[in-house]
């Protein structure tokens, strides 16, 4: 199966990697790391690769790293389709004060907009 | 939600020191008063053991023993503030503030099914901002399904505005001090 998964640098999205990277090594799927301009993080996207890098040598997984600029939901959705993605791997959201689950803007758009299967990890 | 210019520029109120008593729709009587860790523990577990999960929003309340325990430790824990609303021994509704930073809390409430569309949920509302009033929290915020309007009125009623309709949730926020 050929996995994307998209990461902006949120806890949530690091968390996400995390599991897939243990899934894939695992499973033997194909993994390419897209790594997005998330409005809602701080995190530099070449920070963000080098700690993507690192959780994959870890693992010892391999996988394409690629950069998306722009609109992160859209250019994501774009490129899964485009390059016949079979699912899209996404931070499951952050949790409130109270425990309550908030969905982040880019898996709201993602789960609204695409044709491929979309995993939120929890 | 710690945004200031998110909140309504007036406070909110007069609200209730609890505790409150008063007799619901149904003519019972509904006494609305602090949580008490030691005392009521048990009592708010079992309501939410036996909480409807077709009511749940946003993953809250969680369902089985250990996820409701984790969550009530996380939801009772220092700073906060709870209500409980009591019909003799049973613990039939819940309020809560949990901080999140700068005298800001984030709100939920939850009334037990067989207690809902009784003017509980009013009481409880009052009492738990009474309560935070009095424990210095000045801005309190929640998210509420945008479909939910029964909810939504409920927190205008008591003086919540909308501050964000775009995402998902429907975002409220008030002002206590």
């Amino acid at each position: 199966m050929q996995v994307l998964l998209g990461i902006g640098g949120s806890d949530d999205s690091m968390r996400a990697l995390e599991r897939a990277v243990d899934r894939v090594a695992e499973t033997g799927d194909d993994l390419t790391v897209a790594i997005l301009r998330n409005p809602a993080s701080e995190a530099e996207p070449a920070e963000i690769e080098r700690r993507v890098r690192s959780i994959l040598d870890e693992a010892d997984v391999s996988a394409s790293v690629r950069h998306l600029e722009g609109d992160p939901g859209s250019q994501l959705v774009d490129l899964a389709e485009r390059e016949g993605f079979d699912r899209i791997v996404l931070g499951g959201g952050e949790t409130s004060p109270m425990g309550k689950i908030k969905l982040g803007s880019i898996s709201e758009f993602v789960l609204l907009n695409s044709h491929v299967s979309v995993t939120l990890v929890r | 939600m710690t945004d200031d210019g998110s909140y309504p520029a007036e406070p909110a109120g007069p609200f209730p020191d609890p505790p409150t008593t008063v007799e619901d729709a149904e003519g019972r009587s509904i006494t609305v008063r602090r949580y008490d860790p030691e005392a009521d523990r048990e009592a708010l577990a079992a309501m939410y053991e036996a909480f409807d999960p077709a009511d749940r929003a946003q993953g809250i309340p969680p369902t089985g023993e250990t996820r409701i325990a984790d969550w009530l430790d996380s939801i009772t824990g220092p700073e906060t503030v709870n209500v409980v609303a009591c019909h003799d021994d049973a613990v039939v509704g819940h309020a809560t503030l949990v901080p999140d930073e700068d005298a800001t809390a984030e709100l939920a409430i939850f009334v037990l099914q067989a207690y809902q569309g009784a003017g509980i949920g009013t009481s409880l509302l009052e009492t738990l901002l009474g309560a935070g009033q009095a424990a210095g929290i000045e801005r309190v915020w929640l998210t509420v399904e945008r479909w939910n309007e029964p909810a939504i009125s409920l927190y205008e009623k008591v003086g919540f505005e909308a501050s964000d309709t775009e995402s998902f949730e429907h975002e409220m926020t008030l002002r206590l001090h």
